[in-house]
């Protein structure tokens, strides 16, 4: 699809990543419309299919769900170095991609959160600031219970979809009443995702 | 203020490793159990402040709030130290997952176990706002009002599905300014004596 890339075009995948970051309110998941504009619509550099894959990837294995933007400058980069074929060359390119990917989504937004955090921290007697903080616990709360609803109903048309809530809402009780640890409750659900029963 | 803390950066990276690798479908689902239950770094109100704030700036909310609590304790070195811990272990997985899952992605065994693992993330992550309710009993804002705001912003962002921005803006920013004229014009009362007031 594409042969050698000029620094330019390692500096324009850079440089998109960057001009998103301050505008990941809620999260980076927020800009993934605007990623797949960018680097699948417009630029060809990756296909719907590896896309998508990357987010679901990202999502279900651990950690952040951020790393969904490094999975994407990893087979960037990979393309770029002209395809897994190339061998070592491929690795480094996707190695590249990975870290440019990842600098430019964090670098901004790290750099906004730990100076307005300090400031925050340092003015916490302020009554602006305790207002803030008073009357975001409510609706902090609100967008918690609320991300756990969208994702116990999303696909909700599959024929099994009531054993998924039945699921969600036996494992929202037993860890809400009980001190039971989380990677068991994982390693269930995998097990009764393995057996076909959600 | 808290008995607890962390001992060294060294002790908030393997701290945020550990917390990083259990948050299958992302790190939400056990940062409370993690910070506020298991290490008791933060109190339940402290960890809903410093996530209101996670969540109000951008970036990946699980992200900036490794940022905020490392530096508090050990200034940019700690923000550092739970930051790396944050990513780098999952980072490594995510990449290795995606060499190997290149080939047995379609297999339906393995679309089931995402599947089974997403319903169990659904039900912690309910299960984390629920163990967040006791924390709003000393909110200056009052009972009936909190629980207002907790529904309407649930439902806004689970049945609604308004974009975070709006949430933030109108749920949010009418319970902002409500709680400072609640909070009054004494700035240096703590948030407990604000309690007390009727």
């Amino acid at each position: 699809m594409m042969s050698a890339w000029s620094p330019w075009d390692w500096f324009s995948l850079l440089g998109h990543f960057l001009s998103l970051s301050l505008l990941a309110v809620g999260g980076a998941m927020t800009t993934a419309p605007d990623m797949h504009r960018y680097l699948v619509g417009e630029r060809h550099w990756l296909t719907d299919g590896e896309f998508s894959a990357s987010i679901t990837l990202a999502q279900a294995a651990p950690g952040p769900n951020v790393l969904f933007v490094a999975l994407m400058g990893w087979n960037v980069g990979i393309h770029a170095a002209g395809g897994i074929a190339a061998g070592t060359t491929a690795w480094m390119g996707g190695f590249l991609g990975m870290c440019l990917a990842m600098l430019g989504c964090l670098l901004p937004s790290t750099t906004l959160t730990f100076v307005a955090a300090r400031w925050g921290h340092s003015n916490r007697e302020l009554r602006a600031v305790r207002a803030f903080k008073t009357g975001m616990a409510p609706v902090v709360i609100g967008l918690i219970g609320a991300t756990g609803w969208l994702l116990a109903t999303s696909d909700a048309h599959s024929p099994t979809a009531w054993h998924r809530w039945l699921l969600s809402a036996g494992v929202a009780v037993l860890v809400w009443k009980s001190r039971v640890h989380l990677l068991w409750l994982l390693a269930a659900g995998a097990l009764l995702g393995a057996i076909g029963w959600v | 203020m808290h008995p607890l803390r962390p001992r060294s950066p060294a002790h908030l990276f393997w701290a945020f490793s550990w917390l990083s690798l259990q948050g299958f479908g992302g790190v939400h689902a056990v940062v409370q159990r993690e910070l506020v239950e298991r290490h008791q770094w933060l109190s339940r109100e402290e960890f809903l402040e410093d996530w209101a704030v996670a969540q109000i700036l951008p970036g990946p909310n699980a992200v900036n709030l490794s940022l905020m609590v490392g530096d508090r304790y050990f200034g940019w070195r700690g923000a550092m130290a739970a930051l790396a811990g944050m990513l780098a272990f999952p980072l490594g997985i995510v990449l290795c997952l995606a060499v190997l899952f290149a080939g047995i992605s379609d297999m339906p065994q393995v679309q089931g176990m995402l599947r089974g693992m997403g319903a169990v993330a659904a039900g912690l992550v309910t299960a984390s706002g629920l163990k967040l309710i006791p924390a709003l009993k000393r909110n200056a804002l009052g009972t009936p009002v909190c629980t207002g705001l907790l529904a309407a912003t649930f439902i806004a962002a689970g049945w609604l599905r308004l974009p975070l921005f709006w949430i933030l803006l109108l749920p949010g920013g009418c319970s902002c300014l409500w709680a400072y004229r609640c909070l009054g014009p004494s700035a240096h009362q703590g948030p407990a004596a604000g309690a007390d007031q009727p």
